[in-house]
């Protein structure tokens, strides 16, 4: 058996759906954030795949890798913005899990 | 004998990401990402991106690890046995068996024409033999400058932002004062 697009499309749904049940299902902010990191590094792998074995001519492929670099990037500034914010409402609050931070809710 | 690679490094990645979102314990739940990107990382290998592979284990093993290690250090309430998830698992549960399911089935029925086995997007012709570094360089320095340059604005700005936010009371009187350049020395 040959590897095929289907193998990367697969393994991405699966790390994207251990991700979402992550971020639906735990409490600490820290923890939902880490799960943010597996959904995007579902959409890389996907992105790496479809560059890997889409039939088009290299330089139009090579876009898949460029993309999956600024996505790499976009999460790096999210990770540390999110962290910051998270330290904030740790010191505002005394604590960092989304179950006990419900001022807005009414 | 790559779909074998394939297979042992996804099932790696996949124990890792489960890892994370099952452990009771914060810290390992993050060390279990770490083994996840390096999981993803090998799936990059696989599939012919080498520069987005060590990008994978610089950025994610080495610093974002590091960043929510440090993060959970300093969220740490007294109490470590505190339940880590909330009531709506099952709702959760069942949501991410559907959207797997969904995902899987719009992939297989996808219809899009693939090459016979994974290959690397270098160019190589008779009088250049460029490598994938090479393809990749060239394509995010001249088709992609412009959003590779917004990146970078938004890098520095998240830096900032982040330095900001972060800074403890004491110092807030004095962010608010002018001609202040603590940014400059971080």
């Amino acid at each position: 058996m040959d590897l095929e697009l289907l193998h990367f499309q697969v393994l991405s749904a699966a790390l994207f759906s251990i991700g979402l049940y992550g971020v639906l299902a735990r409490r600490s902010a820290v923890l939902i954030l880490v799960s943010i990191e597996l959904l995007l590094n579902a959409v890389n792998v996907n992105l790496i795949g479809q560059a890997a074995l889409i039939e088009r001519p290299p330089d139009e492929r090579v876009f898949g890798q460029v993309l999956a670099i600024f996505i790499i990037t976009i999460s790096a500034a999210e990770i540390g913005l999110a962290m910051a914010i998270v330290l904030r409402l740790f010191r505002n609050r005394g604590t960092a899990n989304t179950d006990e931070l419900d001022t807005m809710k009414w | 004998m790559s779909v074998i690679v394939f297979y042992v490094v996804a099932v790696v990645t996949v124990v890792g990401a489960l890892g994370v979102v099952l452990d009771r314990n914060v810290v390992r739940a993050t060390l279990s990402l770490l083994i996840a990107m390096l999981g993803v990382a090998g799936i990059f290998l696989v599939a012919f991106a080498e520069f987005l592979a060590l990008a994978q284990i610089l950025i994610y093993a080495g610093a974002v690890t590091i960043v929510i290690l440090f993060a959970i250090m300093l969220t740490r309430t007294t109490d470590l046995n505190i339940n880590l998830d909330n009531p709506q698992r099952p709702v959760a549960f069942l949501i991410a068996v559907g959207a797997f399911v969904l995902l899987t089935l719009t992939f297989v029925y996808s219809d899009v024409p693939q090459l016979e086995e994974p290959t690397n997007v270098a160019v190589t012709s008779a009088e250049s033999n460029s490598t994938g570094f090479e393809t990749v360089g060239d394509a995010l320095f001249n088709q992609w400058a412009i959003p590779f340059e917004i990146a970078s604005v938004i890098l520095l700005v998240a830096m900032v932002g982040a330095i900001a936010l972060a800074r403890g009371d004491d110092q807030e009187a004095l962010a608010d004062a002018p001609g202040e350049a603590s940014e400059g020395s971080a």
